[in-house]
């Protein structure tokens, strides 16, 4: 790119791109270690538990062991798999799960061996879209690794994944219209320096509860983990994956997991900015402090991400699929249609900030009244409709229908009684040899 | 313009072209459907590359998620699902459609070697970072033309998506005459039916093995039937039940009781 704008990136030497490709790996993998160690302390202490906490200090080292355990062990490949599809998912996952870091701003402008560079290997005009194009790439993995594995479970995952990531994809993408729209820009170094006085996670609060919904649901963690419920579909897309091959998959989810968990922190929480009590201090925001601000902020999300299945009961599937097409995705286009209106406004007809607010207001005012009219109309309606479903149910309720499936309890005679009219009960006489039972055991209770 | 063309960028021609024609020519010479379509996959995001090598960044990102993304994952969907593996029936379903598919075939190729000769031949070449330069970015240059000298075109494709959309809304919509049963009434009509409404007794229980063959025992002491699985029942291979050993602790259990 030769745009003016982007004149400190892509002028790096050699050297230092390559140094930069590798300290993001090594972070990238290091980071994978200590969120796999992390969420299962975090875990076991929302479960009363401990957790790993024999291997290195404190069980630090617990997941590289694992790691390596898991990298050694035999690999068994069904005899039902397309090889060369089964081969390439992972290397799919894995591959895009790295790539999609290359945009991501780690700190502002330092100076490493003399030279003065930007902490992000490489920005251009639409990268926060190349984010998404790498993640709906990495999609391919899981989707492939289901069909490849020739077996019905993991299908069955794919599926799953490849039609859940399609919805909440548009989700995501609608959620970042609004910074687009704030911002002026989809880079992801302009995008932070746009927020240098107040963060976007602020003033577009609902654009970033979407988008934490939708990361949610892209990143296949619970409560949205359809494609690998073990409930259901054993391990989902990977069920039929094992060694290296499924380390690999683990690998890119962890690395997901902190991708959308950094372009969260990029987009809504000011990225490398340091947080109000600390910005008052000049140096903050300069140096390499900055990486320790977005570090911490991106920990934040890992940490939101581990509540959240602590906490959370999987969603079932079809619940899943109409939350997101029928609210996440209607919702974020009605608030698109009021950040665009707004800043027409104040661009074009020269509003001040002050009037759009009591016309917001007013505006929402008016929507809450006619909302209010429609609902205790409707209200109404299903209150009539609700008493003639009880009253025909309570006449047909039968809770023991001839002793079964909940046989009375022994001696019980069991009488119903209908509302509607207290006199008119039913009585359901205990099966004969159960009252028999009971009867000789009234007789001498010691047997 | 070939004075703009430097080594890294020639680099990218050859090695996304090369990988664009081998996908193109996967797609056409696979087997299976699934392959066809991950090598058309592989094309979609070699021609992304080079746009994106061409100074027209946005559109080779939209290439990759509208395209590689989307549309690619929806193929790939249906393909799993209906499982489409088998090789295409030569047989004619529609009357003349072979000398139809060959016309339009060969009016399509006239059309793009036409198209693409005269661009080559007939438009001067122009700087690529002036045309970016015009609206001060890439993706402020295509919004400008957009929304401005291509709208009508634009809003009529937008219009063209919307009818298909609703078309295939329309074509898959099912009228339904009843309400959907909720997973109430699904479970209370599970209860009615009779049968057993929840996971059959496991094999095992209340016996002194958790065997599949070793059949789950009644708090009386007979064999519940539905706790053996099929086959073992018809092979015959269903362990017998010691009922000595019962009858003993069921005394031991008398005895200590009274």
């Amino acid at each position: 790119m030769t745009n003016s704008q982007f004149g400190v990136f892509g002028v790096d030497p050699w050297w230092l791109v390559i140094l930069k490709v590798v300290a993001i790996f090594v972070i990238l993998v290091l980071l994978t270690l200590f969120t796999i160690w992390w969420e299962r302390r975090v875990v076991s202490r929302m479960q009363n538990r401990i957790g790993p906490n024999r291997v290195g200090p404190q069980g630090l080292l617990q997941s590289l062991m694992d790691g390596i355990k898991l990298a050694l062990k035999e690999e068994i490949i069904p005899k039902t798999a397309h090889l060369a599809v089964y081969w390439i998912a992972p290397v799919i996952s894995a591959t895009m799960a790295f790539l999609a870091f290359a945009v991501i701003p780690f700190g502002p402008t330092v100076s490493i061996f003399g030279v003065e560079t930007p902490l992000q290997l490489t920005d251009f005009p639409v990268s926060v879209l190349y984010v998404l194009a790498i993640a709906s790439i990495g999609i391919y993995g899981i989707v492939l690794a289901g069909w490849s594995s020739g077996s019905t479970y993991p299908l069955l995952g794919g599926l799953r994944s490849s039609a859940q990531m399609i919805s909440y994809e548009i989700a995501m993408g609608l959620s970042f219209v609004a910074v687009f729209l704030y911002a002026g820009s989809m880079s992801t170094s302009e995008i932070v320096s746009a927020q240098q006085s107040v963060w976007f996670g602020v003033i577009l609060l609902p654009s970033f509860l979407i988008y934490i919904t939708a990361m949610t649901g892209e990143t296949n963690r619970a409560p949205f983990d359809l494609p690998e419920a073990e409930g259901e579909l054993v391990g989902g897309f990977h069920t039929e994956y094992s060694s290296l091959k499924f380390a690999l998959f683990f690998l890119a989810e962890y690395i997901n997991m902190v991708t959308v968990s950094a372009l969260a922190t990029t987009l809504f929480l000011g990225g490398w900015m340091a947080p109000w009590p600390l910005s008052l201090w000049d140096g903050a925001n300069s140096g390499w402090w900055p990486m320790l601000w977005w570090l911490l902020k991106v920990q934040i999300f890992i940490f939101i991400f581990i509540w959240l299945r602590g906490t959370l009961p999987r969603l079932r599937y079809d619940q899943f699929m109409k939350f997101g097409w029928k609210l996440l995705i209607p919702v974020s286009i009605a608030w698109i249609i009021i950040v665009a209106v707004a800043r027409a406004l104040r661009n074009d007809v020269d509003f001040s900030n002050q009037s759009l607010l009591l016309v917001g207001a007013a505006v929402i005012v008016l929507l809450l009244l006619v909302s209010w009219a429609f609902q205790a109309k409707s209200d109404r309606k299903q209150a009539a409709l609700d008493e003639a479903v009880a009253a025909e149910a309570l006449v047909t309720v039968d809770a023991a229908a001839g002793g079964y499936p909940v046989p009375p309890m022994p001696g019980q005679e069991v009488t119903i009684t209908t509302r509607r009219s207290m006199a008119a009960s039913t009585t359901i006489v205990a099966d004969r040899a159960v009252t028999e039972a009971v009867t000789n055991e009234q007789e001498n209770p010691d047997g | 313009m070939n004075e703009a063309v430097n080594q890294g960028e020639t680099i990218v021609f050859w090695v996304c072209g090369f990988f664009a024609v081998l996908g193109a020519l996967g797609l056409i010479f696979s087997k299976k459907a699934v392959h066809s379509a991950l090598w058309m996959a592989l094309t979609m995001i070699s021609l992304a590359v080079l746009y994106v090598s061409n100074q027209a960044p946005f559109l080779g990102m939209v290439q990759i998620v509208v395209y590689t993304g989307a549309v690619m994952m929806l193929f790939l969907f249906v393909l799993m699902v209906v499982g489409v593996d088998s090789s295409d029936s030569l047989i004619e379903t529609i009357k003349g459609q072979r000398i139809a598919a060959i016309l339009l075939g060969v009016g399509l190729a006239i059309l793009l070697i036409w198209g693409i000769g005269s661009s080559m031949t007939d438009v001067g070449s122009g700087s690529l970072d002036d045309a970016n330069s015009i609206d001060g970015g890439n993706v402020q240059g295509i919004a400008h033309l957009i929304f401005t000298t291509y709208l009508v075109p634009f809003e009529v494709t937008s219009a063209l998506l919307i009818t298909a959309a609703l078309g295939a809304m329309v074509l898959a919509h099912r009228e339904r005459w009843l309400p959907k049963p909720t997973q109430t009434e699904m479970s209370k009509a599970r209860f009615a039916a009779s049968v057993h409404p929840g996971n059959l007794p496991a094999p095992g229980v209340y016996a002194r093995h958790n065997a599949v063959d070793t059949p789950a025992l009644l708090p009386d002491g007979s064999v519940s039937d539905i706790s053996i699985p099929g086959p073992l029942k018809a092979r015959g291979d269903v362990r017998p039940v010691d009922h000595m050993e019962i009858d003993e602790i069921a005394s031991l259990d008398e005895g200590s009781q009274s």
